[in-house]
């Protein structure tokens, strides 16, 4: 048996999903969190069921892409479970007749089940599973109320007799329901409300979303430092040093095995950054330099997802992105991409158009630097002054916008207009924030660290064998000539293709100047996306359109690259 | 035709409030908004509108909308009480 969930979108499928299968998936208070479909398995009674996480749709007479195949979909599944957000229970109605009109069996999941009370909503359960003659089980699924009930009830699904009707029909029958078991008691407005409405406003709103930037940024940051300072440096340097010198000392220091393992000395010292073995650069890297910021980042993008705010910033946004041939929505995906640019060009799905998701994801994987190589910026660049990290991103977010402004002009096809729901504003709670923090933290772990433990190994092996040597012979006019770096940076650019913080960490031992070490950072975050992210940019946008994201991409950085060089 | 003034929702004011008569485009778009909740006969108040053609933000029942300045001048919408 196969169960669909289907429903509006941000009616909280996501999580009753994860509450039916354990299944841990991002959810979040945004319409479109859900861009793929997720699959997982319940027990219900002792028959083991496959549970399917449909994308968010208004309707299934399709008016998107992604409202298509959920209208294919349907012809998948046994039974549907319709999510249903009960503080919006007229509109998500029209969802629940056109699934009844399909024949199939459904039953309803009224969720978001507590806000009604102090929303002044009343509804009148008995009625409600009368008029559609379908079971109707109140949920909250973020605390995981009701699931075990709403389980019960799914072998009772049924598929009424409901007659097709056209829309206005099927709008005046809602009408009809709604007059019968909603009551809706009039209440003022509460301070929540009032600051949802000031953050859409100019004004109010422009001024709200520079102080939740500003305080998202430092808090980030101070978390990020704090954890590195106080936590991981002192770790590393207190507890595993010692073995490392001691593992050292017994592999004679030196040799090829050593260099491996342990990494090179330098000065006769071992250095974190740049000895570059497996156990010291490896394990460094990852756990002492970039996984305090995937923690701080993942925790404050994860109280802004919840609390609902990133389609206010959409909004407010709208006007700028039009001029880069995006609409407000697409600051979503490319907040995503501070993280990781994998999620966040998977994201642009939420795009309705081609060309909005070709130019979101070009310049996603061009100038939106990810989490991990953020890290290795403030750790490297950081060091020789907060004006060269300035710099580094001043000059991203130039090419963000030119770049914009040339795809908009040179794209084919158009862009639609902003149409979103804005959710409100809810309280995040602890538990699904942490649950969500651990699931991106451990995701790192699970998928960037073999990587980067690879490519330490990948190129001790290369060094050893002369092929860097003979690369950055054949690549010195470039990188000397045009971007003024010594030509051993050409080695950074390749295993940048593997991981970009290891190859940003390339650049530290070669004693580059400071603005030698701005290029470098800007001509690596540009030049080429790393593998995962390549791979996922080749299936979202296919090949012909990836080979031109990639020209997009390498000419840009030799441009951008350039001119620093010159004007630096 | 009421006398009542008919505006589209790019003229109406923040926090003004209406009756949405009539949604100008192709079977498309009215069905994109309507399964919204802005279809006519529906009561719709304007939350703000963004500087240089911005979106519009709309409030219907417990649905806030937010939809670009083309859409909103295809809503046509008879003023029923001005806001604050």
């Amino acid at each position: 048996m196969k169960i669909l969930l289907m429903g509006n979108p941000n009616v909280g499928k996501s999580v009753v999903f994860s509450r039916l299968t354990g299944v841990g998936v991002i959810a979040s208070n945004y319409p479109g969190t859900t861009v793929s479909y997720t699959r997982g398995f319940t027990k219900i009674g002792d028959d083991r069921v496959e549970v399917i996480d449909v994308p968010g749709t208004y309707t299934l007479e399709p008016t998107s892409e992604a409202e298509e195949v959920a209208a294919r979909m349907l012809d998948e599944g046994d039974v549907v479970v319709n999510v249903v957000d009960a503080t919006n229970l007229e509109r998500n109605l029209y969802l629940t007749l056109q699934l009844l009109e399909r024949h199939v069996p459904v039953v309803v999941a009224l969720n978001i089940w507590d806000d009604t009370k102090h929303r002044g909503i009343n509804i009148d359960l008995e009625k409600l599973r009368e008029l559609l003659g379908i079971p109707v089980t109140p949920t909250v699924a973020v605390a995981g109320e009701g699931i075990k009930e709403l389980v019960d009830s799914i072998p009772r699904a049924v598929s009424p007799d409901m007659p097709a009707r056209s829309r206005d029909e099927r709008w005046a029958a809602i009408g009809g329901i709604i007059d019968q078991v909603q009551h809706i008691t009039h209440r003022h407005h509460t301070w929540r409300e009032r600051l949802a409405d000031a953050s859409v406003k100019p004004l109010s709103g422009g001024v709200i979303a520079l102080v939740i930037l500003a305080c998202a940024f430092f808090i980030v940051r101070f978390i990020g430092e704090s954890l590195i300072g106080y936590v991981f440096d002192p770790l590393f340097n207190t507890l595993w040093t010692p073995v490392l010198s001691w593992l050292g000392n017994l592999m004679g220091s030196t040799g090829f095995l050593h260099d491996i393992v342990i990494g090179k000395l330098i000065d006769g010292e071992l250095d974190f950054v740049q000895s570059f073995g497996l156990l010291s650069s490896g394990l460094y890297v990852p756990f002492a330099m970039v996984l305090p910021y995937i923690f701080s980042f993942y925790l404050v993008l994860g109280l802004l997802e919840d609390a609902g705010y990133l389609p206010r910033l959409g909004v407010l946004m709208d006007t700028v992105m039009h001029r880069l041939g995006l609409h407000g929505y697409a600051i979503i995906p490319t907040l995503l991409g501070l993280g990781c640019n994998v999620p966040a060009i998977l994201a642009t799905r939420i795009l309705e158009s081609t060309r909005g998701r070709f130019i979101a994801a070009t310049l996603i994987s061009i100038a939106v630097p990810c989490a991990a190589l953020q890290a290795m910026i403030f750790g490297l660049v950081g060091e020789r002054g907060v004006q060269y990290v300035a710099i580094v991103y001043g000059t991203l977010f130039v090419v963000w916008v030119i770049l914009g402004i040339i795809l908009r002009h040179t794209t084919r096809g158009f862009t639609p207009e902003l149409l979103i729901e804005i959710p409100p504003y809810r309280m995040p709670l602890w538990q699904a924030v942490l649950q969500k923090l651990w699931m991106r933290t451990y995701g790192f772990l699970k998928e960037a660290v073999p990587i980067i433990l690879g490519a330490v190994l990948v190129i001790n092996v290369l060094y050893f064998l002369g092929v860097f040597g003979a690369i950055a012979d054949f690549t010195a006019p470039v990188i000397t000539g045009l971007l003024g770096l010594p030509k051993e940076a050409v080695t950074a650019l390749v295993i940048g293709f593997l991981r970009k913080d290891v190859a940003l960490g390339m650049l530290a031992p070669l004693a580059l100047s400071s603005e030698q070490l701005v290029v470098g950072s800007v001509v690596l975050a540009m030049f080429f996306p790393c593998i995962a992210t390549f791979v996922v940019l080749l299936r979202e946008l296919g090949v012909v359109n990836m080979l031109k994201s990639a020209g997009i991409m390498i000419s840009s950085a030799l441009i951008a690259g350039g001119i620093l060089n010159l004007i630096l | 035709m009421s006398d009542r003034k008919q505006v589209s929702l790019t003229m109406l004011k923040a926090g003004q409030s209406g009756r949405i008569v009539q949604v100008q485009g192709g079977p498309g778009l009215i069905n994109r908004l309507s399964v919204m909740g802005v279809r006519p006969g529906g009561r719709i108040t304007k939350v703000s509108s963004m500087l240089m053609r911005g979106p519009v933000t709309v409030q219907i029942g417990r649905t806030q909308v937010a939809m670009g300045f083309g859409m909103a001048r295809r809503v046509i919408v008879e003023v029923v009480g001005a806001g604050t």
